[in-house]
């Protein structure tokens, strides 16, 4: 569970990011983040992670007070959740196979014990034949897969998305969609960051939306196109 | 294994910066060697010579034994004197022979006779050699006396001087050897900057990021400390007939090979620790 209780944040060049924020995303939601640039979303999962810690408020993530956490905690505060960041943050000196396995090396899990997981993962986003190529070798949609293969590495219980489909076009990225509805499906809590109403209107899921830092709006949205089936 | 291989990768990404810091480290080692040869070669020239009777005492040609037995009865009464040595002029002569055998000439020319009979004198401390000298100096029996003392001062001081300069030189290299390697390691971690970064945000600890950097600090100070340790060894080893010869009569050769490997360990962990602590210091402003 993820519990944002009156979380602000205030930069140190005095821009308000969010402004007294209350959120509650229970075990295995899918909950979509929408608002414009500037809004606050990429904050409120860089708070999560203890990228950043708030100016007032407390965020809960499953029982650990993240603002709290000593600083050696953090580690495993980290690897309890996946992150697809926006830039997508690969190694661009590794393969994919090598960045894929990066979580779990950091883990300290034995490389061969966890080839098996790695291949598995590979063959769940769809980019196995990829796994000896790197990252300069990849078209954007496979980028993706491979950082939603990264953050799925350690079967992390959530999963952070920051605008996974920003830069692909439409077709690419209801793959994309799909793949994090598919892993919501298997257990995971899913937080995805988009500006694309589409993806908002066509699928029943909750939608937090977010402006200038303040929380406007959280709805569940109902079915309405075929995409809903997802 | 993988930090290992994380290491190996950084190494072969800059061979440049990887040469510079394996150099810096292997002048200091290089003067670590040499020091080390220098500190122990005047121990054990000091050791010689304190050890050797510190007042030699000729007898006259025409000296009677009875006399010379008279005398070595009275210093061997003498509180002062640890010890007290006769050496006759057969044993002069035999002496003789063992340090000159390879030269058949010189003990053609040489006889007993010609040689003076002698006594060795050790005092149980330096400042009562002195009056030991001015005694058997003033007695009619003596021809000549030889007096070691200030040998042995001069050596130490010597030696002394050369110590201080030396740890002065192997300390400002160490400094150097620091410096450079952090700056070279430093380099490489803000190459690294963001591959660190990303890894921190998917929950690497500090030491996970800080481990390659840190055996690769400690790798230059081995091969660095290997290096400088085999070329002093080589030239000491290649200098030895010549430094044998100059140094006549000091037993400091044969070195023996467990001082050059105790030599070698010994530098392999002083090069481990500035290594690693070089590394140490670059990585900590990024790892905050």
């Amino acid at each position: 569970m993820i519990k944002l209780d009156k979380v602000s944040k205030k930069f140190g060049t005095g821009t308000l990011a969010l402004s007294s924020i209350d959120l509650t995303i229970e075990n295995g939601e899918f909950v979509f983040l929408v608002g414009p640039s500037g809004s606050g979303k990429t904050t409120i999962f860089r708070l999560i992670t203890r990228e950043l810690l708030p100016t007032e408020g407390t965020i809960i993530v499953n029982d650990w007070d993240v603002a709290k956490l000593p600083k050696h905690k953090i580690p495993h505060l980290r690897k309890r959740i996946g992150v697809v960041f926006q830039d997508l943050k690969l190694l661009l000196d590794r393969t994919i196979f090598e960045n894929i396995a990066l979580p779990m090396e950091i883990a300290g899990i034995n490389i061969i014990e966890a080839k098996n997981r790695i291949e598995e993962v590979l063959e769940q986003v769809g980019i196995a034949e990829h796994k000896e190529k790197f990252p300069i070798q990849l078209s954007g949609g496979e980028l993706q897969r491979v950082a939603i293969a990264r953050a799925l590495a350690l079967s992390p219980d959530i999963i952070l998305a920051d605008e996974p489909t920003g830069n692909l076009d439409m077709d690419t990225s209801w793959e994309i969609v799909k793949l994090l509805s598919l892993i919501n499906q298997k257990g995971t809590t899913v937080i995805m960051a988009t500006h694309n109403a589409e993806f908002i209107n066509s699928l029943a899921k909750r939608v937090v939306s977010l402006d200038k830092g303040h929380l406007i709006g959280d709805v569940k949205k109902k079915k309405k196109t075929k995409e809903n089936k997802l | 294994m993988k930090t290992f291989k994380t290491m190996w990768h950084n190494i072969r990404r800059s061979p440049y910066q990887a040469l510079a810091a394996i150099m810096v480290m292997m002048l200091t080692f290089l003067a670590v060697s040499f020091l080390t040869f220098l500190i122990f070669g005047s121990a054990k020239a000091i050791n010689y010579f304190e050890s050797k009777p510190q007042v030699t005492a000729f007898f006259r040609n025409d000296t009677k034994q009875s006399d010379i037995n008279e005398l070595e009865a009275k210093l061997r009464d003498t509180e002062s004197i640890a010890s007290v040595k006769f050496v006759s002029k057969e044993e002069a002569l035999k002496i003789y022979q063992e340090q000159n055998k390879n030269d058949p000439l010189l003990l053609d020319l040489v006889t007993a006779d010609i040689l003076p009979a002698s006594l060795e004198i050790s005092t149980v401390k330096i400042a009562d050699l002195e009056n030991v000298y001015k005694t058997l100096k003033s007695s009619s029996l003596i021809q000549e006396v030889i007096f070691q003392k200030d040998v042995v001062s001069t050596l130490t001081s010597w030696t002394s001087a050369l110590r201080k300069v030396g740890l002065a030189l192997v300390v400002v290299l160490s400094l150097v050897s620091v410096f450079i390697m952090a700056t070279v390691i430093g380099v490489k971690v803000s190459q690294k900057k963001e591959d660190i970064e990303i890894m921190r945000l998917i929950g690497a600890t500090n030491w996970y990021i800080r481990w390659p950097f840190i055996l690769e600090g400690i790798f230059y100070g081995f091969i660095g400390a290997f290096i400088g340790w085999a070329i002093a060894t080589g030239a000491l080893l290649y200098s030895v007939p010549f430094l044998s010869s100059f140094l006549k009569g000091i037993p400091i050769f044969p070195v023996p090979l467990l001082f050059f490997a105790e030599l070698l360990l010994t530098e392999f962990i002083l090069a481990g620790i500035l290594g690693a602590f070089s590394s140490f210091l670059a990585v900590l402003r990024y790892l905050k």
